[in-house]
């Protein structure tokens, strides 16, 4: 009998869960559309990685990937790092029929874990986010049940103080990533830590973006052309990381989200935290150089 | 200089996946059989089935070799595939009055109708380290008891119902609402009592252990007196689609606490026997001190963890400050395939988010030298 279990990936359900699940997946999703920035609760299942490795937004694609699609997982801005290859990788085991890609431009479903891609989504695209901790008000209110109650009431009073104590101590915004934004002028919302550097490409988007948070069972979206406004003050506005006067060592990309690299002899260098944007620009230079050659020739 | 950002991702993870598999394997010794597990592991099995909220034998002790003795990876590899399977719908709730019993105790009375059957248990062995066990021959059959017959098991009565005739204790009344179910819907809170007793079923041992002890030992107002302890074998019933028959479909191991707590805040009972807190008894008489129980129910046999469900059950109940009362906080942070992913998600890189706070640290010493500048 326990033979009959010695599971080989056919033995497992097309993208993993069963159907029901998928599709109770799916009418939160749609909820979650319908009502930009609100937190749907639903049935986390248990996947074969880690929670709080990523389940929310795998439970999401699993859910919503067929015959034709063509997935990107990113993890930390690249393609190859160990978690995202092992995302993509059960992807491929239980959906045979979806293709993979490194491409921004040409995958329908995105998943990624802290960035967005720096090539401009469009519109068809689904862009799936990883959620650790989906509560932005966690940080002034422990309580889940308090922090609904907040959202309910459109109270964010908490959340405008802490931001200003920020100021008061330290000077400036002093929240690096997952930095709260409101969205639809409704729900303020935490865009999973991304960096400030990708709020911008939540506004008024022409893809959508769908957040799953696995451990805490809770889904949320920005549809296409909706507003996300990070919080701020007129006299301290939000800013994003400054990489001015830097560009990347590899592509020379001045305007990109820089990973900071430390050689084996000390120097400090930049290159693209997106390796994928990367790679396209060093092939187009390449390209380019063949061009002038021929020319030249 | 090679493009330093983590590429051959995928290379390494074949490549440790390997060296896991290898390891395994790479011993002198015979290879663990699954049935070796189940016979002689069985409090591991039983400790992975329970805390993955499947009752598999063979599936927990696959899990339990593939994992080498990891149980909280066992545990975590077993409601993956869990995930799986389609749900079929819900058996009828088991009737742990129809136990056959393998041991049951009492604290509370020394005289229990049907007796105490201790059964076996390590709690009065001394914890000596049994040398001969190193290299152990194996004992011949005849060394072994007949078990007895399970037919005249005797059918026990609950402690806690001679309380309950006694007017100590509420009497049960049978619920009707649908039990909440923490596999398909969110936790809310206050959550309902089907809910918590779920989460603390599926709970790691030894997060509950911890919880429950703190009330013990002060950090709480839950200490409370074992009515009963049983562990045994129930039948499951399930509906039968067709001819609406219940029909048992297998039987369970498991391990049943019904805990005992003195109430202080209950002052009497009204005409229909409901318990009357003492804000709202305006009567003056005081009636005699009641108790409350507090409930366990685990897979297996776990008695520390069933234990310690009925002290988290009571003291979500009574509710207060008490880390051990604070729902949120207990069934939030029980689950052990929750908690483990989590903390050991900080293994995975953290660049991105890493830089941003870099910038926002250098942007603030920046400032914090401009001011220091202007006051000279």
């Amino acid at each position: 009998m326990l033979k009959d279990l010695i599971t080989t990936e056919e033995n497992y359900n097309y993208a993993f869960l069963d159907e029901g699940s998928k599709r109770e997946i799916r009418r939160n999703l749609l909820k979650a559309v319908a009502i930009p920035g609100y937190q749907v609760p639903f049935g986390s299942r248990e996947l074969p990685i880690g929670r709080g490795w990523g389940t929310g937004g795998l439970q999401i694609t699993l859910s919503l990937i067929g015959q034709g699609d063509i997935v990107k997982v990113i993890d930390q801005g690249t393609d190859a790092g160990v978690n995202a290859a092992n995302i993509r990788r059960l992807i491929e085991r239980t959906a045979p029929d979806v293709t993979t890609t490194f491409q921004t431009t040409e995958a329908t479903i995105i998943q990624t874990r802290h960035r967005i891609p720096e090539e401009k989504m469009q519109a068809g695209q689904l862009l799936v986010l990883q959620v650790p901790l989906p509560e932005p008000l966690r940080l002034v209110e422990r309580s889940e049940n308090a922090t609904r109650r907040m959202h309910a009431d459109k109270n964010y009073s908490r959340m405008w103080v802490a931001l200003y104590e920020e100021i008061v101590k330290h000077g400036l915004l002093a929240r690096a990533y997952s930095y709260p934004v409101m969205v639809n002028g409704r729900y303020v919302m935490a865009p999973s830590p991304i960096p400030r550097w990708d709020v911008e490409k939540l506004h008024n988007a022409e893809h959508l973006s769908l957040f799953g948070a696995g451990r805490e069972k809770r889904l949320y979206a920005v549809p296409p052309r909706t507003a996300v406004i990070p919080l701020d003050f007129e006299d301290y506005p939000f800013t994003v990381e400054d990489f001015h006067g830097i560009r990347c060592q590899r592509c020379g990309a001045e305007h990109s989200f820089l990973d900071e690299i430390t050689t084996e002899a000390g120097q400090k260098t930049y290159m693209c935290s997106d390796t994928a944007y990367c790679d396209e620009r060093v092939a187009k230079k390449a390209a380019e150089r063949e061009m002038q050659k021929e020319f030249a020739g | 200089m090679g493009y330093v950002a983590v590429k051959g991702g995928i290379d390494a993870i074949l490549a440790a996946e390997e060296l896991v598999k290898l390891g395994r394997l790479q011993c002198h010794s015979e290879l663990l059989q699954i049935d070796q597990l189940i016979e002689q592991q069985r409090m591991a099995v039983d400790q992975v089935m329970s805390e993955a909220g499947l009752y598999d034998e063979k599936l927990a002790a696959l899990a339990l070799k593939q994992a080498e003795g990891d149980l909280m990876e066992a545990g975590f590899l077993l409601r993956a595939y869990k995930s799986t399977l389609e749900r079929l719908g819900y058996s009828l709730p088991i009737d742990t009055s129809r136990m056959k019993v393998l041991r049951r105790i009492s604290s509370a009375f020394k005289n229990i109708p049907g007796g105490q059957v201790l059964g076996r248990t390590r709690d009065y062995t001394q914890r000596l380290l049994d040398f001969n066990l190193i290299e152990e021959i194996r004992a011949p059959e005849s060394a072994f008891q007949q078990p007895k017959a399970t037919t005249d098991m005797p059918k026990f009565s609950r402690v806690s119902d001679l309380l309950r005739a006694e007017g100590l204790l509420t009497a049960l009344a049978p619920s009707e609402q649908e039990p909440f179910d923490i596999t398909r819907d969110t936790l809310k809170f206050p959550a309902p009592r089907s809910a918590r007793l779920q989460t603390l079923a599926r709970g790691e041992t030894g997060a509950m252990v911890a919880l429950g002890y703190s009330s013990l030992r002060g950090y709480g107002m839950v200490h409370p007196t074992i009515s009963e302890l049983r562990y045994g074998k129930v039948p499951v019933e399930f509906l039968h689609p067709l001819t609406g028959n219940p029909v048992t479909i297998g039987q369970l191991r498991v391990t049943e606490v019904e805990a005992l707590n003195h109430d202080y805040s209950i002052v009497g009972r009204d005409k229909d026997g409901i318990a009357q807190q003492e804000s709202t008894n305006n009567n003056e008489e005081k009636a005699e001190p009641l108790y409350e129980l507090g409930y366990g129910l685990v897979y297996g046999q776990n008695e520390r963890k069933a234990i310690s469900m009925s002290i988290l059950d009571r003291a979500m109940d009574i509710g207060g400050d008490a880390p051990s009362s604070d729902q949120e906080f207990v069934l939030y942070h029980i689950d052990s395939v929750e908690s483990s992913g989590f903390v050991e998600h900080l293994k995975l890189p953290h660049y991105v988010t890493f830089q941003s706070s870099l910038d926002r640290s250098r942007e603030e010493t920046r400032l914090a030298y401009a001011a220091e500048a202007r006051k000279k």
